[in-house]
């Protein structure tokens, strides 16, 4: 069988797997962000419960496999009455794992802005809040987006993981084709490009055009 | 289905887990070891001097950095015996995950030897050290300190990944836990406890990268004491 006809005949599954994956991807990228930015600030907290609280989430999600979480999110939260669908725990694991790494690229580039700013901003009366708001997270951008990238194309990586708790994604529609036609060369060779060309020619130009827009934003880049 | 963590059943399961912890560790050590060495040889082909290597060598780190090492697995186990291949699931995992990491830890060193100063390169110059002298007792001595850190962190990235070997067969920590699981029907306990194991084995090597990093940046006078 030759390459394009087992594309003609596989590749609308794969497609549709795709979507899945870009479906799981932009869910979960939505959930690492909020969670990131909550446990980043709550790091810094000067409240211990409150920082005490982020510390243990982060170390704990960093500290464990994500496959591990997934299984657990999927096959044990069961066994506490709470039964979630395969895409629901796919993004929540997904989402809580890199939130726990967002959260310290967060915390570092809050504390890579420089002193005076926090000076300035309360020499000029700012409450905390808009100290916060209007000061501080608009210059952090261009310090966590690089970081941030690195992160998401990760993220986009380890979508492939929900296929194992049964997400019909790109990853398990490879799966299957092949444990159907054994074609393994041409279904899993494909899905890695597929893989590829998403990271390589949309999520990372998306993210570089980020990161100029950012810069641009605090007037840091090429006008 | 009984709720609750059954603490009996937990412990009936104990030496089995263990013992297969003891597999995970071998397995990411093993993979380590790959992939430091095939790190050296991506770091080669990136720095040689001719222009043709070098771009090939590029985009085959950005296909394998850019791509899901589970589907990576997937190919190598699936695909190679179709040509002939026939490698044991312990080898080709072992493979996989040095190829997947050698690519980062290339990285790590191509890092770590910019980090050294142009200047020292060129007082050796000055003093007209051969290339290979220069590199064994100038560069490489100050590299490999700021190196480290991101060693260290691969190491623990590698550990955390070992888990996906169990897709291919690999009777490694988190496979024996689905099979226990699978076999009594129950997956609450086995699989807390492969997060527990995980827990207690990563976070304190994490924690020793993080004190490295701090004491790596406190020597090149990055930060202050």
């Amino acid at each position: 069988m030759s390459y394009f006809a087992f594309l003609a005949e596989h590749g609308t599954t794969l497609l549709l797997g795709t979507v899945t994956t870009i479906k799981v991807l932009v869910c979960s990228i939505i959930l690492y962000v909020i969670i990131s930015m909550i446990f980043g600030l709550m790091r810094l907290s000067k409240n211990p419960i409150v920082q005490g609280t982020a510390t243990v989430y982060i170390e704990f999600f960093r500290g464990t496999s994500l496959l591990v979480q997934l299984f657990w999110a999927y096959y044990v939260l069961p066994f506490f009455g709470i039964s979630l669908e395969a895409f629901t725990a796919g993004v929540a694991a997904l989402g809580l794992n890199f939130g726990a790494y967002g959260a310290e690229i967060v915390r570092g580039g809050i504390l890579a802005v420089p002193k005076g700013q926090w000076e300035a901003a309360h020499a000029l009366n700012f409450s905390p809040t808009k100290r916060i708001k209007r000061i501080i997270i608009p210059q952090i951008f261009p310090i966590i987006l690089p970081p941030a990238a690195n992160l998401t194309v990760e993220l986009l990586k380890a979508t492939a993981l929900v296929a194992l708790v049964t997400v019909v994604d790109l990853t398990f529609e490879a799966k299957q084709i092949n444990s159907i036609t054994w074609l393994s060369a041409q279904c899993f060779g494909t899905a890695l490009l597929i893989y590829y060309f998403m990271a390589r020619f949309a999520l990372v130009p998306f993210l570089r055009w980020l990161e100029v827009l950012a810069a641009k934003k605090v007037g840091r880049g090429k006008a | 289905m009984e709720m609750g963590f059954k603490w009996d059943f937990a412990y009936e399961i104990l030496p089995q887990m263990l013992l297969a912890t003891l597999n995970t560790i071998i397995a990411a050590g093993v993979g380590y070891a790959i992939a430091l060495v095939v790190g050296l040889f991506f770091l080669l082909g990136q720095r040689t001097p001719y222009k043709i290597i070098n771009v090939i060598n590029r985009e085959i780190v950005e296909f394998i950095r850019s791509t899901p090492l589970l589907i990576q697995l997937f190919f190598v186990y699936f695909v190679l015996p179709q040509f002939g291949i026939k490698l044991s699931a312990w080898l080709c995992g072992m493979i996989t995950i040095g190829l997947h990491f050698g690519t980062y830890l290339s990285e790590v060193y191509r890092g770590a030897l910019e980090g050294v100063s142009k200047t020292q390169w060129e007082a050796c110059r000055a003093l007209n050290f051969s290339t290979v002298y220069t590199y064994r007792r100038i560069v490489l001595p100050q590299a490999f300190p700021i190196a480290i850190p991101g060693m260290g962190n691969y190491l623990v990235g590698i550990f955390k990944d070992t888990p996906l070997l169990s897709t291919i067969g690999v009777a490694e920590l988190f496979h024996a836990a689905t099979a226990v699981g699978g076999y009594n029907y129950r997956y609450l306990e086995p699989y807390t406890m492969v997060g527990v194991i995980f827990l207690i084995l990563s976070v304190p090597a994490a924690m020793w990268v993080r004190k490295l990093e701090r004491r790596v940046n406190v020597a090149q006078g990055k930060i202050k004491q």
